[in-house]
């Protein structure tokens, strides 16, 4: 299929439909307000179901009801509103139902504002809502890899029948770029659905529950999602290297579209002969610690840039267990860190690698 | 020997766990028999609330969702939009429908989403233990207001009925109650008009239900019933408030 050129929120929007999902349950707000407007044209279209939710609450319980009754179904809110969906995805993850949710990330915390950044690192990745559960959480760096990881989101939340959440800072939503499309599987129906609520003719009744009164069977369906997500961590792991074949001291880490610039960035030192490497997570969630931490050990330094105050630089913290110094620019509120900052910043970086490692 | 009474078909044989002369039992064995009755167990899909029903999944004997506290129409809302054929109906209770989840019942009713909705009114927070609920009665006493309600500080206690049926949207909304077998007679009536308009095709459907915790009350059963009669029916009058009929031919909803 030939490249069309489309904005990131309808470019997701129409990769779900590819993906096989035409039921969608949301709520407008900035800036992912264009993947409901594309949506609610383009889902009639192929005999598919848009329908605008009163709240975000409401949508993510009613991707609750049609999870439930198996069939795929997506929703896509930015920041303010995955805090109110934050209740219906731990039923659904409670109740171990496929969905895929999308964040179009913008400023916070509260209100804060609708340019892009990327604040919801570790409400995505460490606590959507309450008890314990884990989502799956793909991170894209371009509107092509946001439609590819579309895809892939419906196959992870299907086969291990969990929610998978997409996190694309604004400019993901709001940028156009030119993006190829796979081929449609439009109304594709889900694999073995025996959890679904479909009408207990011939069958035995089906309960879609997440109350466990007893301790010990709660318990027990707590290790079964525990042990889930070890199969998870264990199976899919997504990351990218760029630029690593060769020697280098200091390392770059980014997420998304920061990563993006941070290419860039690398490309700038390259051309007077500095050497950076750097590793983006594609999936924020499981986070490939050990791909990581195999650059870290090549490394001097590590730098980590984020459009936030500080949230992926936990987990690489934790991937680098102390063995390496790192450092940290993070800009918020909107402000997207420009390549010239980051050659800034690794200049710095650089400037600060000695002779040799600190507790080495 | 002539067999004129049996277990329906429309509810599991497990013991409820309700209180001793707590009508919740009554209500459910109405809806079970509406959904035998109608031939609708095979492709029903209930949906329970959070309160003292939470576990009427455990009683239905269909298919059955565990909503969280409010949200059940939204549940609803999500599987019946994605499998029309399916006949689905939300239970839920005074606390889940008409305080946390107003939001949610509001919307539903007025989108004119195609299930029904069973809506207990026992005037109070039973689960938790007594508390206030938007229906409870002035002057009523529950554990978060031990002196009565009192209007002036938390306002009148909301008539959901009448409050749906301003709605353009909802087919059916009635008001029935469970307190005698000649009012248990007329609300199951009504809940299976409710169910015969969804098979139907028509637009939502509301029954509720005026019922009574004599555990939260302070009273005994049959004090519960008469304080029913004498306190709530004048405040929550019984009847139809809508019905598809009065829109037939117009344009302005019913369907």
């Amino acid at each position: 299929m030939a490249k069309v050129l489309m904005k990131g929120n309808e470019a997701i929007g129409e990769a779900a439909i590819r993906a096989g999902c035409i039921h969608f349950f949301g709520y407008p707000i900035t800036p992912q307000s264009e993947v409901p407007e594309y949506l609610s044209r383009r889902l009639p279209e192929v005999g598919g179901l848009y329908l605008q939710a009163e709240s975000e609450v409401a949508a993510s319980n009613m991707i609750y009801g049609a999870a439930g009754v198996g069939v795929r179904v997506l929703t896509t809110s930015s920041s303010p509103g995955i805090s109110l969906m934050a209740e219906g995805l731990s039923y659904i993850a409670a109740c171990e139902l496929p969905c895929v949710l999308v964040n179009i990330m913008r400023a916070g915390p509260g209100l804060g504002g609708i340019l892009p950044a990327q604040g919801d690192y570790l409400q995505a990745t460490k606590g959507t809502g309450h008890g314990d559960f884990n989502l799956i959480v793909l991170a894209p760096a371009s509107v092509q890899e946001a439609v590819d990881l579309m895809l892939v989101a419906f196959e992870l939340a299907e086969k291990y029948r969990n929610p998978v959440i997409l996190i694309g800072d604004g400019m993901i939503g709001q940028m156009m770029e030119p993006v190829e499309f796979p081929e449609v599987k439009v109304g594709e129906p889900l694999g073995p659905t025996d959890y679904a609520l479909t009408g207990c003719k011939g069958r035995e009744r089906r309960i879609v529950n997440s109350l466990y009164l007893d301790a010990q069977k709660l318990n027990d369906h707590n290790e079964k999602l525990k042990a889930k997500f070890e199969l998870i961590t264990e199976n899919e792991q997504r990351w990218e290297y760029y630029n690593t074949e060769e020697p280098f001291d200091v390392l770059l880490t980014g997420f998304g579209m920061m990563a993006r610039i941070c290419k860039t960035a690398i490309d700038v030192l390259k051309g007077e002969g500095i050497n950076i490497g750097l590793f983006r997570p594609i999936t924020a969630k499981p986070f490939p610690y050990k791909p990581l931490r195999e650059l870290i050990d090549r490394s001097k330094r590590v730098l980590c840039v984020e459009m936030n105050m500080g949230q992926m630089l936990l987990d690489v913290q934790f991937a680098a267990e102390g063995t390496v110094p790192i450092d940290f620019y993070g800009k918020a509120g909107g402000i997207i860190p420009s390549v010239e900052d980051v050659v800034e910043q690794l200049r710095a970086s650089i400037a600060k690698v000695g002779g040799s490692r600190s507790g080495k | 020997m002539k067999k004129i009474f049996s277990y329906t078909d429309g509810l599991t044989k497990k013991t409820t766990h309700y209180c001793p002369g707590c009508t919740h039992g009554v209500i459910h064995r109405m809806v079970g028999e509406v959904i035998e009755e109608l031939g609708l167990r095979e492709t029903t899909v209930g949906v329970a609330p959070v309160g003292c029903s939470v576990l009427a999944y455990e009683y239905f004997n269909c298919d059955m969702f565990e909503a969280s506290h409010g949200r059940a129409p939204a549940v609803a809302t999500g599987a019946k939009r994605c499998r029309p054929n399916l006949t689905v109906f939300t239970y839920q209770g005074d606390g889940d429908l008409a305080s946390i989840g107003m939001a949610e019942i509001v919307h539903a009713a007025n989108r004119g989403e195609k299930f029904t909705t069973i809506f207990v009114n026992n005037a109070i927070y039973g689960m938790t233990g007594g508390q206030m609920a938007p229906t409870t009665m002035p002057n009523q006493r529950a554990t978060t207001c031990p002196m009565g309600r009192d209007v002036e500080e938390v306002g009148h206690p909301i008539k959901v009925a009448e409050l749906l049926s301003s709605l353009t949207t909802p087919a059916y909304v009635a008001r029935v109650s469970s307190h005698t077998p000649e009012e248990t007679i007329k609300a199951k009536a009504a809940i299976k008009q409710a169910f015969q308009y969804q098979k139907e095709g028509r637009c939502y459907t509301f029954v509720e239900v005026l019922s009574i915790c004599p555990t939260n009350w302070g009273l005994s059963p049959r004090e519960s019933n008469t304080w029913l009669e004498k306190e709530m029916m004048p405040y929550y009058p019984l009847g139809v408030l809508k019905r598809p009929e009065d829109f037939e031919g117009g344009t302005d909803g019913g369907n």
